[in-house]
């Protein structure tokens, strides 16, 4: 129960902090409404609304990567900032919890901006989903979580480098391949009705599981490095 | 390997000890073979020229870092393990920007005792008020002079409740008559009981380059260049 406490707490602090500053969540959304308005006028998706269809769920997951991306550097900034981290280092409280609720508080970030960005696409895209659109409400959050636990902890992992910023790309998108496949899919399956995503939403569920795990256990780890 | 110089008073326990500690950055050494002790219960002063290693020496204590060679034992255990009894301030203020001085210290107050832990050996409110500054004061960090940020910071180490305070360089931004409170706190700080161990005795080792300040407070005076010890001179306590 102390541990869930722990969690929240650092959960707590990093949604006042994002309330105070407003780094994240602004700088997403406009990466965000800008890549959608981008993609609309290159693929004009009018024109031809299966092929729209097709490929908005790439689009869509393309453009929350590499707002994710923006922000999940931007969250351990602010630790290294004032050397944070090292009271972090020096307190009792165990790293995963630190972890837990910065990849919870970045969960909760992308998915505002998921929220923001659906309708966007929809209008933008003229989308009239032919699958079962339950299904979404499954694999929007394990593709979220997906990409953010892996991106929160690499995001960590390169925190000492100079070249933090593209350290994390260069790390997170070739590790989250399957993740990427299976939401793609999955994504592309429910809006066009071709596919059941079954399959690929427990490819999901399993990466999201494994990942989870290794992540929690290497922690410690990756915060007493020097 | 050296002999280890031992600081302090009387008191025969050692809160640390250094054994033939040395940190390499690939060619340059930070710290050469530095071997001390430091007793319980007393004021010790690490002084020296920028670069002597006493940061470097500071942040091995506290388990920041770990030495290319040598042992560091705090309480006769390795630093990490014992870390929820030592509090650690460095010339970084260690505090988020976004936050007020009290959203900072409740933060790290519930994280150093735990999320139900009590405020039974001073709450934020006293911490701040110890190091002069009004809990009221609802302005983020960020908008804090240098001087005023470690103040807090310094707050922040303090309600940690620790049996060893290590502070790297506390007066740096302070103005000289906020730097004699501070070493005022410090000394009456040596005297607080500890709460749920009376019998233990508070610690603090800082490093500075006024001596002027500590001089005349301190109980063992420790003097370092490029990384190794020059002279202790041990005064009575």
């Amino acid at each position: 129960m102390n541990y869930l406490r722990t969690v929240w707490l650092h959960l707590y602090k990093d949604l006042w902090l994002e309330w105070r500053s407003k780094d994240a969540l602004t700088g997403m959304l406009f990466f965000t409404l800008l890549i959608a308005v981008v993609f609309a006028m290159a693929f004009d998706p009018t024109g031809n609304p299966t092929l729209a269809r097709q490929m908005s769920g790439g689009l869509l997951w393309v453009g929350l990567l590499y707002a994710a991306t923006n922000a999940l550097n931007g969250s351990w900034a602010r630790e290294l900032r004032n050397q944070v981290l090292d009271a972090h280092r020096m307190a009792p409280s165990p790293p995963s919890a630190l972890f837990l609720g910065k990849a919870l508080a970045n969960l909760l970030f992308v998915g505002v901006v998921e929220v923001v960005l659906a309708p966007v696409f929809i209008v933008f895209f003229n989308l009239h989903p032919l699958g079962q659109t339950r299904w979404l409400l499954l694999v929007m959050p394990l593709g979220t979580w997906a990409i953010v636990v892996n991106g929160t902890f690499f995001a960590a992992l390169g925190l000492r480098s100079r070249n933090r910023e593209l350290m994390l790309p260069l790390m997170l998108f070739p590790i989250s391949i399957p993740a990427l496949l299976g939401v793609v899919q999955a994504t592309t399956g429910i809006l066009t009705g071709e596919f059941e995503p079954n399959m690929w939403v427990r490819l999901l569920f399993g990466f999201d599981v494994i990942f989870t795990t290794v992540c929690l256990l290497l922690f410690g780890t990756v915060l007493n490095a020097e | 390997m050296n002999q280890p110089v031992i600081l302090g008073s009387m008191a025969p326990l050692a809160a640390v000890t250094v054994q033939d500690v040395s940190k390499l950055y690939g060619s340059f050494a930070a710290l050469r073979h530095v071997s001390c002790e430091f007793a319980a219960g007393s004021f010790h002063v690490l002084l020296g020229p920028n670069g002597a290693g006493k940061s470097t020496l500071l942040r091995s204590i506290a388990g920041l870092m770990t030495p290319s060679a040598g042992t560091v034992r705090v309480f006769g255990q390795e630093p990490t393990i014992v870390r929820a009894r030592m509090a650690y301030m460095s010339h970084a203020p260690m505090l988020y920007d976004e936050l007020t001085a009290m959203e900072n210290l409740r933060y790290f107050a519930r994280l150093q005792r735990g999320p139900v832990g009590c405020d039974c050996n001073g709450s934020p409110e006293m911490a701040l008020r110890a190091v002069g500054l009004d809990p009221a004061l609802a302005r983020p960090i960020a908008q804090f002079s240098q001087g005023m940020r470690q103040r807090v910071s310094m707050a922040r180490a303090l309600i940690a409740d620790p049996e060893l305070l290590l502070l790297d360089e506390p007066f740096s931004n302070m103005d000289a008559a906020g730097a004699r409170e501070l070493v005022a706190l410090l000394v009456d700080f040596l005297t607080w009981p500890l709460h749920g161990n009376p019998d233990a005795k508070r610690t603090v080792i800082l490093t500075t380059h006024q001596l002027d300040l500590v001089e005349h407070v301190a109980d063992s005076l420790l003097h370092m260049r490029a990384g190794g010890l020059v002279a202790p001179k041990a005064q009575a306590a």
